[in-house]
């Protein structure tokens, strides 16, 4: 797996119901292309996120593909329309298998 | 400790458990795949999608791009000079607050960064916008 990989998101606390929020995410990998070489000349194996999807209360938002193009560190800024209280389901899926998640949850008054 | 033979045998298969068990259930990764494939040779339109990229990058290794296409299910972006022209694949489920996105991207150098929206009706449609790039992206 790839080390010291941090999800980092930011959603507002409240909305009022129906309206849309600006979600912006961060996640601190690598993203090693495999076009890069190391001194010897051998080409460093890719390893990237490949996905990363976005639900609501189980409903989808966005969903990603994400090819070696995307930066170091991929960042997303997206808008979400927010029906009801609920939580956001955020899951980053790497190369080699692994998923990571975080949860935020957002008030309706 | 004496191990016995009965020991020795179920640590046997413990260690062969444990040598299998974290190989990960190997989903198939998409990829974002070529133009074509995407709009199966249909001539997008001018209008309806548009992308926002710096006119030039410094540094190819983070351009900020952003694509926005109101309507549509899907949009795809690619750096037609990159040595894998693919970038992302965006789609929005019933929750987007509106069909726009933004991220960082790659360049390997100067060129033209295309997205091509797939709107609701089946229809596409196609933007770009050409980033000179000072210092290109892929390591080299």
């Amino acid at each position: 797996m790839a080390e010291g990989v941090k999800p980092r998101v930011k959603v507002p606390k409240t909305a009022s119901a129906g309206e849309t929020v600006t979600i912006k995410t961060l996640i601190s990998h690598p993203m090693e292309s495999g076009q890069r070489k190391d001194k010897e000349g051998n080409v460093i194996p890719r390893s990237i996120i490949n996905r990363f999807v976005v639900d609501f209360n189980g409903e989808n938002v966005i969903d990603v593909v994400l090819a070696p193009a995307i930066s170091t560190n991929p960042y997303f800024e997206f808008d979400a329309k927010v029906p009801e209280s609920g939580e956001f389901t955020f899951t980053w899926h790497d190369d080699d298998g692994d998923v990571y998640t975080e949860n935020k949850a957002i008030e309706v008054s | 400790m004496e191990l016995t033979r009965r020991q020795t045998l179920a640590l046997g298969v413990a260690t062969g458990m444990t040598l299998v068990l974290p190989l990960p259930a190997l989903a198939a990764v998409e990829e974002v795949g070529g133009i074509d494939d995407f709009t199966g040779g249909a001539t997008p339109s001018d209008s309806g999608v548009t992308v926002t990229a710096p006119e030039i990058a410094e540094n190819g290794n983070t351009v900020p791009i952003a694509v926005d296409a109101p309507g549509a299910v899907e949009i795809r972006v690619y750096a037609t000079g990159n040595p894998l022209p693919g970038i992302a694949t965006f789609r929005f489920g019933p929750l987007a607050g509106s069909q726009s996105a933004s991220t960082r991207v790659r360049l390997s150098g100067t060129q033209d960064v295309v997205a091509i929206a797939k709107m609701a009706d089946g229809s596409f449609a196609q933007a770009s916008k050409t980033v000179k790039v000072t210092i290109g992206g892929c390591g080299g």
